[in-house]
């Protein structure tokens, strides 16, 4: 990508991506090294690792629950806090996956294989070293690219109008059903379902009710936040009291000649470090993609490992592998949220739900208009995630501890956490009911093999689809073939609408060749 | 899961219905200006309802005998819901602080079976806590009851 001759500003005048990179990331890092953004890195990380060691706060919720108290704040500290809570729900993930063998999150279900019986051999230490080391390996790989690319990637979605948007977005939801494993049929009801939710309230285009029925209280329409709060947090609660929660813990076994010992013996996987970090970021910044990149970052390690037979017994390598590739992803996911202002993952959904509340127009646009904010997060994604590795290496005995807490402690705890973190977005009561309900409805989704990620984007996403639809109709007066016949956004509906009958395809493609399904992502 | 799924897949297309019904009266086609409300949630709902046959038939067709949920699943489901549903209504009167130090204190006695000491300090000050974090530090708002009242905020 050359700039072209209208580009200005100084940064963009000098040659080369790479110096203007080094360039924008040292502004970056004037933004994020100052005490007070040290010091929200830091809580931000502390909760984010907790919420991640709880049963029932991932990611997405523990953003969603801390988004309205980051009304008041400078919006980059703001995103600081989320994306440092976002790095610290990554790493609080591997923590209960090695040494309870409960997976956070669904992308450290691959962790478990190997994390767990090494745990159980006494080398939970070890385990968890190399898990930390690889998850800011995977991120710090993916960060550099970011810090290259994004800009390249924002030059080029300037010139992208309503169509080419609208194209993207019907791109993102189609590669949910194409790619995402599971029932397509369900992956699309998801995907309408959120839409359909999105839509609910004033049309602020026409200034009429849609579905509202007369009923006072859905004029304000559904907030994703809450909506994320109660599919995640609650239902999450609810399913995993189900399985008969029990948390056996083994002791961690961490301290820093262990840790100094495993990073000895971690080069050996150069390869698997590499291969993983490759495979996250090119996975990771399409949506839904941490789960299955780091399944298959496991299948790989596993196949091309001299000792394949190792694996799912105690193998460090099995360790390494998904962790690299999960945090790769994970930190991908952001590069099409700032670029593009799409979001790859649910947690990214959020922080962009967050984008507009603080009034920033997420897009490429960013880039030109607000470089200290986007400079500012991605200079703090190398910050957040160095004192992250640092800190769950030193405390993960503390953090463990969280889950000696009596169960009948957490629950009420983390219902009374989620009610206050509902209520906060528009200081109302209906929104805690709403919570409840999209509790159960989370519950009910996840039994069903309902994926609620595309929900939760597609609700985040509504309004700006349905404007980006609705100005593409006006330029085009009113004919769909706009976005077939604009070369970018053509190629791009094409690709969407390939992923969209992918499903269809597949059982003939099996019939030819013999292949497993894909996991399903979440 | 097969009647699970036959329900929520009916349930799902009757509310696309509700959804093309609302957007009929609201006009799918060609406004003066661009497309009419009821465009967008018009092929939402259609399309919402062709997916949910979709997965009737794919279900009626299954051979699934997996109930969606047993007894011994729902009992411990229904001890974490049933209280969290009356800590919400309960917030309606006693503001939120309040509602949270019964229904802290009402679980660990009720489930954890927890000594009255260890109930009495965790349910007094976890919502203490609570309150001056969101009050006082971060000036957030939330609902409040007679006490707080009597307290004088």
């Amino acid at each position: 990508m050359v700039p072209g001759p209208d580009a200005q500003g100084p940064a963009r005048s000098l040659a080369g991506p790479l110096t203007v990179g080094i360039e924008n990331l040292l502004l970056g890092f004037h933004v994020a090294i100052t005490p007070y953004n040290l010091f929200i890195a830091v809580v931000g990380i502390t909760l984010g690792t907790v919420i991640g060691v709880l049963p029932g706060l991932g990611g997405a919720n523990g953003v969603a629950i801390l988004l309205p108290l980051t009304f008041t704040m400078p919006p980059t500290s703001a995103i600081i806090l989320l994306t440092s809570l976002y790095w610290g729900a990554l790493f609080g993930g591997a923590i209960t996956s090695v040494l309870f063998n409960i997976p956070g999150e669904p992308w450290s279900v691959a962790t478990t294989f190997d994390g767990y019986p090494l745990a159980r051999q006494g080398q939970g230490g070890q385990a968890l070293t190399a898990a930390f080391t690889s998850s800011f390996v995977g991120a710090l790989f993916s960060i550099v690219l970011i810090t290259f690319f994004a800009p390249l990637l924002a030059e080029v979605a300037l010139k992208f109008g309503p169509p080419e948007f609208f194209a993207i977005q019907l791109l993102t939801f189609s590669s949910f059903v194409g790619l995402g494993g599971g029932n397509p049929v369900k992956s699309l009801v998801a995907i309408l379902l959120g839409f359909i939710l999105a839509a609910v309230g004033l049309d602020v285009v026409t200034g009429q009710l849609r579905m509202t029925f007369g009923f006072l209280d859905l004029m304000k329409g559904f907030d994703f936040i809450v909506a994320v709060i109660g599919l995640f947090g609650i239902g999450e609660i609810l399913l995993s009291v189900e399985e008969g929660l029990s948390f056996r813990s083994i002791p961690t076994g961490m301290n820093l000649r262990v840790v100094l010992d495993t990073w000895k013996v971690l080069p050996r996987y150069l390869r698997t470090f590499v291969r993983g970090a490759f495979i996250g970021f090119w996975m990771g910044f399409k949506p839904g993609g941490a789960t299955p990149a780091s399944f298959m970052s496991y299948a790989f390690a596993k196949r091309f490992s001299r000792h394949p037979e190792r694996f799912g017994k105690g193998e460090l390598e099995g360790v390494v592998a998904p962790e690299t590739a999960a945090h790769a992803a994970g930190v991908a996911a952001i590069l099409p949220m700032i670029t593009l202002g799409i979001p790859g993952s649910p947690t990214a959904a959020v922080m962009l739900g967050g984008l507009i509340i603080w009034g920033l127009q997420p897009g490429p646009l960013l880039f030109q208009e607000k470089p200290e904010f986007v400079w500012g997060l991605i200079a703090s994604m190398y910050t957040g995630n160095f004192i992250g590795v640092l800190m769950v290496l030193a405390f993960v005995p503390l953090f463990a501890a969280i889950l000696r807490i009596p169960f009948a402690i957490l629950t009420p705890v983390i219902v009374v956490v989620c009610a206050v973190g509902s209520y906060a977005v528009h200081s109302s009561m209906i929104d805690i009911w709403y919570m409840l309900i999209f509790g159960v409805v989370g519950y009910a989704f996840k039994k069903l093999d309902y994926p609620l990620a595309p929900l939760v984007l597609a609700l985040v996403l509504g309004d700006l689809a349905e404007n980006a639809l609705r100005q593409s109709l006006i330029m085009s007066q009113g004919t769909p073939g706009i976005f077939v016949t604009r070369p970018i956004a053509g190629a791009i509906t094409a690709v969407a609408i390939f992923f969209f009958v992918l499903p269809a395809l597949t059982p003939w493609w099996r019939r030819f060749h013999g292949s497993a399904p894909a996991p399903r992502a979440t | 899961m097969r009647l699970a799924d036959l329900v929520t897949a009916s349930f799902l297309a009757l509310l696309g219905g509700l959804v093309v019904f609302d957007a009929v009266r609201l006009g799918t086609g060609w406004g003066t200006d661009g497309p009419q409300s009821g465009f967008l949630p018009f092929w939402l709902g259609a399309l919402l309802i062709a997916a949910c046959v979709t997965i009737f038939f794919q279900a009626a067709r299954r051979a699934d005998g997996t109930p969606f949920v047993t007894r011994q699943q729902l009992g411990p489901v229904l001890k974490v819901l049933a209280p969290a549903v009356a800590f919400v209504a309960l917030i309606h009167w006693l503001g939120l602080y309040v509602s949270a130090a019964l229904y802290t204190g009402f679980y660990m006695r009720w489930i954890g079976r927890h000594a009255w000491l260890t109930v009495l300090a965790v349910a007094v000050l976890f919502p203490l806590v609570t309150f001056l974090v969101f009050e006082k530090w971060f000036l957030v708002p939330m609902p409040k009851g007679p006490l707080e009242a009597w307290l004088g905020h």
